[in-house]
């Protein structure tokens, strides 16, 4: 079995042995209900093998929510050690412990909390956006998405069998070599960001592909929705990128595993060649992920302003200059490896040309608010505290690419206050408040709105105790990732922010609520007209939810916020016949070539050589297969799509 | 702007005698000085459009709520090439502005540039180990450990390197930080203009040990300087192949120590055996 013995389970450390009993039973409960309930057959047909992209969308989103409580389990845990560890005291997280939390929190929150519940929405939202069926490719959109669910359960068995890495949420070379880090802890966090990182690619070249070609007729570029136009941003993004990622990862792995010398300290290899590369992807990564936030914004912003979106010209060519922009600026993550004042200067003054396009677009919003008649629904709340919230976060991160003021502040808990300010602020808020405006269109009907607008509040105060300190730390000399501190003067300021993380924790169980109690009043908060919110675009013109098919006739667009004109200009009286139409059957080859993708990233962890080749064979086999087997598109006759449609075109009429 | 930046500097001093604080707002040599400079600069400016853009924000969405009956209502309005054109101009001349801060920064803070000095220049070999700092002084024939005592007004002539994962070497009163990496040197330079105690962490993560790789800085006059040199002279421990493997070994919370004797050929000895498995790695493989 390779490494893997049964000493690799830490019997003897009760935190993380507690934390697996709890995460063991609560999965073992639910297979449980799910047997007892006899819902197999239900979730294996509409949900595991599903290729509908709103499924797919309401998974990933799904899986960012639960990896959002795994990662803040760490984060809280991080901040009762900080709070405590002052002077002397060494808290009660011994470091190789909390070195771990802190490189889980981050690996987890961007690639497991914040990557799924972009990518979700945009997958739901993206199609019925542009008035068409499904994205390009509906099997692969299936294989991406539970390849990323992979690489999530990965890094959940390290909490359980072996550990995870403590170095950091990027892995720095050399202390991520095997040389200073011979743990498994390493090869779980390069092989289970390897196996999602393959799922992210081929999600980016699956919207990319459904933006470029499927577009109902009529809508040309220049009339998508902007939160189109950052999905295709974010998706080009992605494809440029990741395959850095995959690449630089590819290298480590192989010092790791082959003994080579791309990073080490011997042999001829170089840390700052890992530096270079992994932000190459790690900055456009970051605007992978406000992107398609900025686009929700804009959609949100306009909706409930009841007035279209400000400078829809200037917002898509901001959002392109970001888009390009965002590969030259790499080197502001590491202005203190000594380069010359040159390159320092040149990447400090590119990392402010960025400011330019999204200066822009908070101006935009701004002027898409003056003359609106703004409705204070839950997701324009998260809009206007993250307007509020992202310009002090923006302040900060220009202040950073002055050099010489990155050589007081890098590396300190100002650049921690500083990402999270953005991350949260833009990232989350922007999820939040996408989540809560298209639930009703993916559910049919309506998010609490008083729980709703109380996890705003506690996740707004919750944000500005936490991180507020940490400014104000940052500027005191505190660097980050210590895991105790002699200055007892800043403890007052760390207890401030564990508050915070409190209050934050009171936004994520209102959130809890919010959900619950909606579903359990669902009958009264139907949505019946699948335009809840009196929107602009083609997503509300169907039903809530949409019938998987998602519209019955593809919509004809000849203006921007293509809905909003048409019922300007009075709804066409539904068809009385239909043509047919193909809906791609379901495949199962997404969950199980992911499960061999598994199999095979866990036997190479622990060195297991005959389970990762037998893995790696079941998965190109089952995705060989899966993909060979000739499949017939179902087809819905105009005869069933005409009784299917019959209520709705009573409704109407 | 001139009010602005009082008023900045006013809050960043108001809550730094709230907190007592040894950090960046509290400078006592040119580069940390220069540095708080174009920090309170950089965020003036930018507060000049910040701070109305939150206040219009706020504004906009107080007053064109949909139960005020007073407000306009405009809902086809979308286009506006004049406001096009500020909302352009506006965040472009603050780049501009910004940026030109930020070019003359980079070069005149560059930390490989030289200080003037009030007495002769004190160079220094700074090794980061796994988890303590050891500080060599080429012409004095002294190391120390986790502790690094300096001439006030000299210019410190600091050349950097690791022996084992990458640290970074900061002095957040004194200035500019800079990575430590293995097999490399980096170049810094900085000046205390006071006497007193400067407190100096790691401020890049290198592992479990990270957290108390804390050394003090003491600034003293050059009287001083001159007798702690002599009784660092008169340490009977030398700084040579031997005992620096013995350093070498992981340890962390290791209490300050002096040599009275350093190899002249320390550092390339250092940097050799960092880039060359055999020594580093079989001590580290030892000790992880």
């Amino acid at each position: 079995m390779g490494k893997l013995t049964w000493s690799a389970i830490p019997f003897d450390q009760p935190i993380p042995m507690a934390a697996s009993l709890f995460i063991v039973l609560g999965v073992l409960g639910l297979l449980g209900l799910t047997t007892a309930k006899g819902w197999w057959p239900y979730i294996w047909r509409e949900w595991l093998t599903s290729v509908d992209h709103k499924r797919i969308g309401v998974m990933y989103v799904l899986l960012a929510l639960v990896l959002l409580l795994r990662g803040f389990i760490d984060a809280i845990m991080m901040r009762s050690q900080l709070a405590v560890a002052a002077g002397g005291a060494a808290g009660y997280l011994p470091p190789e412990h909390y070195d771990q939390i802190f490189s889980a929190h981050g690996t987890i929150m961007i690639f497991f909390m914040a990557m799924p519940f972009m990518v979700g929405l945009m997958n739901f939202v993206v199609p019925l956006q542009l008035g068409v069926r499904d994205v390009a490719f509906p099997v692969l959109n299936a294989v991406s998405f539970w390849l990323t669910a992979s690489g999530a359960l990965l890094v959940n068995i390290s909490l359980v069998v072996g550990e995870f890495a403590r170095t950091g949420w990027l892995a720095y070379p050399p202390l991520s070599e095997l040389q200073f880090s011979p743990g498994v802890g390493v090869d779980y966090y390069l092989w289970a960001l390897q196996i999602s990182g393959v799922g992210t690619l081929l999600a980016g070249i699956n919207l990319v592909t459904t933006i470029l070609k499927l577009r109902a007729p009529g809508m040309s570029y220049m009339r998508m929705p902007v939160f189109c136009w950052t999905a295709l941003a974010s998706n080009l993004l992605i494809v440029a990128a990741f395959p850095i990622l995959t690449a630089t990862f590819g290298m480590l792995l192989l010092d790791r595993y082959l003994g080579m010398h791309f990073f080490t300290n011997d042999g001829g290899g170089n840390a700052m060649l890992y530096f270079n590369l992994i932000w190459a992807w790690g900055h456009p990564e970051v605007y992978i992920l406000i992107l398609p936030a900025f686009g929700v914004f804009s959609e949100v912003i306009a909706t409930f302003s009841g007035k279209a979106l400000f400078g829809y010209r200037s917002m898509v060519l901001a959002t392109m200059a970001i888009c390009i922009l965002s590969f030259m600026v790499w080197l502001h993550h590491f202005f203190t490896m000594g380069a010359g004042a040159n390159v320092n200067a040149f990447f400090g003054v590119m990392t402010m040309i960025i400011a330019v396009p999204t200066g822009v677009k908070i101006f935009n919003w701004l002027f898409t608010l003056f003359r609106g008649r703004i409705r204070f629904e839950v997701p324009v709340l998260w809009a206007i505290g993250f307007m509020v919230t992202f310009v002090i976060g923006g302040m900060t991160g220009v202040l950073m690419a002055v050099p010489p003021a990155d050589f007081v502040l890098h590396n300190s808990v100002f650049l921690v206050a500083h990402f999270h300010n953005v991350i949260i602020g833009g990232v989350l808020f922007g999820g939040m408040a996408g989540y809560n405006y298209w639930f009703p269109k993916a559910f049919g009907f309506t998010l609490h709105k008083g729980l709703g607008a109380l996890s705003f509040w506690c996740w707004l105060i919750g944000f500005y105790l936490a991180f507020m300190p940490l400014y104000a730390l940052g500027l005191m000399g505190m660097t980050r990732r210590m895991q105790h501190y002699a200055d007892t003067g800043w403890q007052p300021y760390l207890i401030v922010a564990e508050v915070g993380a409190v209050v934050i924790l009171c936004g994520i169980v209102a959130t809890i609520a919010q959900l619950v109690v909606s579903i359990r009043s669902r009958d009264a908060r139907r949505d019946v007209t699948g335009d809840p919110w009196n929107g602009r675009t083609l997503e509300w013109s169907t039903t809530s939810p949409p019938p998987h098919y998602n519209f019955a006739v593809l919509p004809r667009v000849n203006s921007v916020d293509a809905f909003w004109k048409m019922k300007k200009d009075g709804l066409d009286a539904p068809p009385t016949t239909y043509d047919s139409i193909d809906v791609p059957p379901r495949s199962p080859n997404g969950f199980v070539t992911a499960f061999f993708a598994v199999v095979t990233g866990f036997a190479l962890i622990w060195h297991i050589t005959w389970m990762a080749i037998l893995g790696l064979v079941c998965a190109t086999v089952t995705l060989m297969v899966f993909g060979w087997i000739e499949r017939v598109d179902n087809e819905i006759s105009g005869s069933d799509l005409a009784l299917a449609e019959r209520p709705r075109s009573k409704a109407s009429a | 702007m001139a009010l602005l930046r009082s008023a900045a500097t006013g809050l960043a001093t108001s809550s730094l005698a709230a907190c007592h604080a040894a950090g960046v707002l509290d400078p006592h040599g040119p580069v940390s000085a220069a540095e708080r400079l174009i920090l309170l600069n950089a965020t003036a400016i930018m507060l000049v459009v910040a701070a109305p853009v939150i206040v219009l924000t706020l504004g906009f969405a107080w007053w064109y709520r949909s139960g005020n009956r007073r407000a306009a209502y405009d809902p086809e309005w979308a286009y506006s090439g004049r406001i096009e054109l500020v909302v352009w101009s506006i965040p472009a001349m603050v780049v501009i502005l910004l940026g030109g801060v930020a070019w003359i920064g980079s070069h005149e803070l560059d930390p490989a540039i030289k200080l003037a000095s009030g007495s002769k220049p004190v160079r220094i070999q700074v090794v980061s180990l796994d988890w303590k700092w050891l500080f060599i002084y080429p012409d004095e024939n002294a190391a120390t450990v986790n502790e690094l005592v300096v001439p006030a007004g000299a210019s410190l002539e600091f050349v950097l390197t690791s022996a084992t994962v990458m640290n970074a070497f900061f002095v957040p009163q004194l200035g500019s930080q800079i990575y430590t990496m293995p097999g490399m040197t980096t170049h810094l330079n900085l000046r205390a203009d006071q006497v007193g105690d400067y407190p100096g962490i790691s401020s890049h993560y290198s592992g479990d040990g990270f957290s108390d790789m804390r050394f003090v800085v003491h600034a003293v006059s050059p009287a001083d300087y001159q007798q702690w040199l002599e009784r660092t002279h008169s340490e009977p421990k030398a700084l040579d192949d031997a005992s620096y493997a013995d350093l070498a070994r992981t340890s962390s919370n290791v209490t300050p120590q002096r040599y009275g004797k350093v190899d002249s050929m320390m550092l390339e000895h250092i940097l050799h055996i960092a880039t060359h498995s055999q020594t580093a790695a079989h001590v580290q493989a030892a000790d992880h």
